[in-house]
C-alpha cells in the first residue's frame, strides 16, 4: 500500500510536469509602424522574451523599450525621452491567455489560431487587448506570430500638436516570436 | 494513521503540483538576464552652449551648425543692445560612429576655419556592466585667416594655427540633472606678448537642468588658471535653454564670449558680465540621417 500510494504521487508530479510544458524565447521580435501623412516610422526589436505554459495557456511578453531600433537615431531617442520616457518606464508587457489552449496543441505539428487576450502594460498604463494569433508548430519549435493597433493616446503617451501629420495615432504592432521549449529544470 | 500522513502528503503533493501549473509569474522562469542599459542623452546635442557636451553625433547622422552671437548688449540702443552686430559660426558634425564625431566649421571672428575629431572612451551604463561616467577625448585646431596685420615683417604660416586637446568626463545623475568637466589645454603657436602663455590650461564645468521633454537649461564656465592669459581676458560664463522640436535643436543663451570655437572662448573672451559685456546668441542644430541605422549594424 505504501509503495502503491508512492508510485502514484509519482506519477501524478510526472503528469504534472508533462501538461505543465512551456515553451519559451529570448529573442522575439516585436515592430511597430506608425504611418502618418508626413513621415512613416518603424522600430524593430528583437530580443523580446516571453514564455507560453502549453497546458494553461497563460503566457506572457515583455520587451525593453530601449531595445527598439529605429533607421534615424534621432527618432530613436525621442522615442526614449519625450514619448515613451523609457527611463522611468524601461519595458513593454503583456501578460494574458491564449482562449483556446486546447485547440493548440504545441506538441504536434501544425497550424492553430486562437485569440489572445490580456492586459497590455505600455508606458506604464495597463489596457485590456484581445488579438488574433497564429501558432506553427514543427519539429518542436512554435513560432508565435499576431499584429494588432493601439491608440497611442490610450496609453498616456502625450503627441504634442507640432508634430501631428508625423506621428500616426494608431499605431500597428507585429509580433513573431520563436519558442523552444522549455527545459523543466531550468 | 501512517495511511492518513501518506494521504495528507499526497495532498500537499497535489497542492505544490496544482500550485506551480498556474504559475503567474512566468518570465520569471527565464531567470534575471541583466543587460548593460547605456544613458543615453545627457545632453540635447553635443554642444552645451560653446563646450563640448557628453554626448556625440549619433554614427550616420550629419548635424548642420548654425551659431550666431549677437554684439554685446552694453552697446545700448544705439547698437539695439548688440543685435546691430553678429558673429557666426557654420559647421558640420559628422557621426563616423556612435563613438567618433568629426567636425568642421567658419566663424566670421578672426575668419577662422577649424576642425575637430571627438571620441567617446567610457559610456555610462547600469546593469550588467557598470560605468559610473561617461569620458571623451576631443582634438580640435584652427586656423586664423584675417591679413597679416603688419605684412613688412616676418609672417610664418604656423602663427595662424592653435591646438585644443580636451578630456570631457561627466555623468547623467537623472533624467533632469547632467554634469560634466573639461579640462582643456589650448596651444597658441604665436602669442601678442612674452607674459602670455603658448599653453594655457583650463577646465571647463557645464551642466544641464531638464525642465520637461523639449525644454532644459544649460550653464557653462570655463576658468582658466592665473597668470596665463592678458589682463584683458576673462573667463567664459554662458547660461541659456535647449529647446527640441522634431528634428531641430535651438539653443538661445547669453555668454561673455564672441568666438564659438575653444581656443577664442577659452583665451581671448572680453566680455565681462558685470558689465554688460554680454552677447545674446543661439545655436541652431539640424540633423539629417545619412546612413540608414538599421541597415549601418
Amino acid at each position: 500500500m505504501k509503495k502503491g500510494i508512492f508510485a502514484l504521487s509519482i506519477m501524478l508530479l510526472g503528469a504534472s510536469a508533462l501538461m505543465g510544458q512551456k515553451y519559451f524565447t529570448k529573442d522575439g521580435k516585436v515592430s511597430f509602424y506608425s504611418d502618418a501623412p508626413m513621415e512613416k516610422i518603424e522600430a524593430h526589436n528583437t530580443k523580446a522574451a516571453s514564455v507560453i505554459d502549453a497546458s494553461s495557456g497563460q503566457m506572457e511578453f515583455a520587451v525593453l523599450i530601449k531595445a527598439f531600433q529605429f533607421e534615424k537615431a534621432l527618432m530613436q531617442e525621442h522615442f526614449n525621452e519625450n514619448y515613451m520616457e523609457s527611463s522611468t518606464y524601461p519595458k513593454a508587457s503583456f501578460k494574458g491567455k491564449l482562449e483556446d489552449p486546447g485547440n493548440v496543441k504545441m506538441n504536434q505539428d501544425g497550424t492553430y489560431q486562437t485569440n489572445v487576450s490580456g492586459e497590455l502594460t505600455i508606458h506604464g498604463v495597463t489596457k485590456n487587448v484581445t488579438t488574433p494569433a497564429t501558432f506553427t508548430v514543427k519539429d518542436g519549435q512554435v513560432v508565435g506570430k499576431a499584429t494588432f493597433t493601439i491608440l497611442i493616446e490610450d496609453y498616456g503617451v502625450k503627441i504634442p500638436a507640432v508634430v501631428k501629420d508625423k506621428i500616426a495615432r494608431e499605431v500597428k504592432i507585429d509580433i513573431e516570436s520563436q519558442y523552444l521549449p522549455m527545459d523543466d529544470k531550468s | 494513521m501512517m495511511r492518513r500522513i501518506q494521504f495528507m502528503l499526497l495532498l500537499v503533493g497535489f497542492v505544490i503540483s496544482g500550485s506551480r501549473a498556474q504559475d503567474t509569474d512566468l518570465l520569471s522562469l527565464l531567470g534575471n538576464d541583466d543587460v548593460t542599459e547605456y544613458a543615453t542623452a545627457a545632453f540635447k546635442t553635443n554642444r552645451v552652449i560653446n563646450l563640448h557636451s557628453l554626448e556625440s553625433t549619433a554614427g550616420g547622422v550629419l548635424d548642420f551648425k548654425i551659431n550666431h552671437r549677437f554684439g554685446f548688449i552694453n552697446g545700448g540702443p544705439y547698437e539695439f543692445f548688440g543685435l546691430d552686430n553678429a558673429m557666426m559660426r557654420l559647421g558640420f558634425d559628422y557621426g563616423i560612429t556612435d563613438q567618433l564625431t568629426v567636425g568642421i566649421g567658419r566663424s566670421s571672428f578672426q575668419k577662422s576655419f577649424d576642425g575637430f575629431l571627438k571620441y567617446k572612451i567610457l559610456r555610462q551604463s547600469s546593469g550588467k556592466k557598470v560605468m559610473p561616467v561617461t569620458l571623451a577625448v576631443m582634438a580640435a585646431s584652427s586656423l586664423n585667416s584675417v591679413k597679416w596685420a603688419d605684412p613688412t615683417r616676418d609672417n610664418y604660416f604656423s602663427s595662424r594655427l592653435f591646438y585644443t586637446y580636451q578630456v570631457i568626463v561627466g555623468r547623467k545623475f537623472s533624467d533632469r540633472l547632467s554634469l560634466q568637466l573639461s579640462p582643456t589645454l589650448v596651444h597658441r603657436n604665436l602669442v601678442a606678448t612674452r607674459a602670455e602663455k603658448n599653453d594655457v590650461y583650463a577646465v571647463g564645468a557645464a551642466g544641464r537642468v531638464k525642465l520637461t521633454n523639449r525644454l532644459a537649461i544649460n550653464a557653462e564656465y570655463v576658468y582658466v588658471l592665473p597668470n596665463q592669459l592678458g589682463p584683458d581676458y576673462h573667463n567664459s560664463l554662458s547660461v541659456g535653454v535647449d529647446i527640441e522640436t522634431g528634428g531641430h535643436v535651438f539653443q538661445l543663451h547669453f555668454t561673455n564670449s564672441t568666438s564659438m570655437i575653444e581656443k577664442g572662448f577659452i583665451t581671448e573672451t572680453v566680455g565681462q558680465w558685470e558689465k554688460g559685456g554680454i552677447h545674446f546668441g543661439f545655436n541652431v542644430s539640424r540633423v539629417f540621417t545619412i546612413v540608414d541605422r538599421t541597415k549601418h549594424r
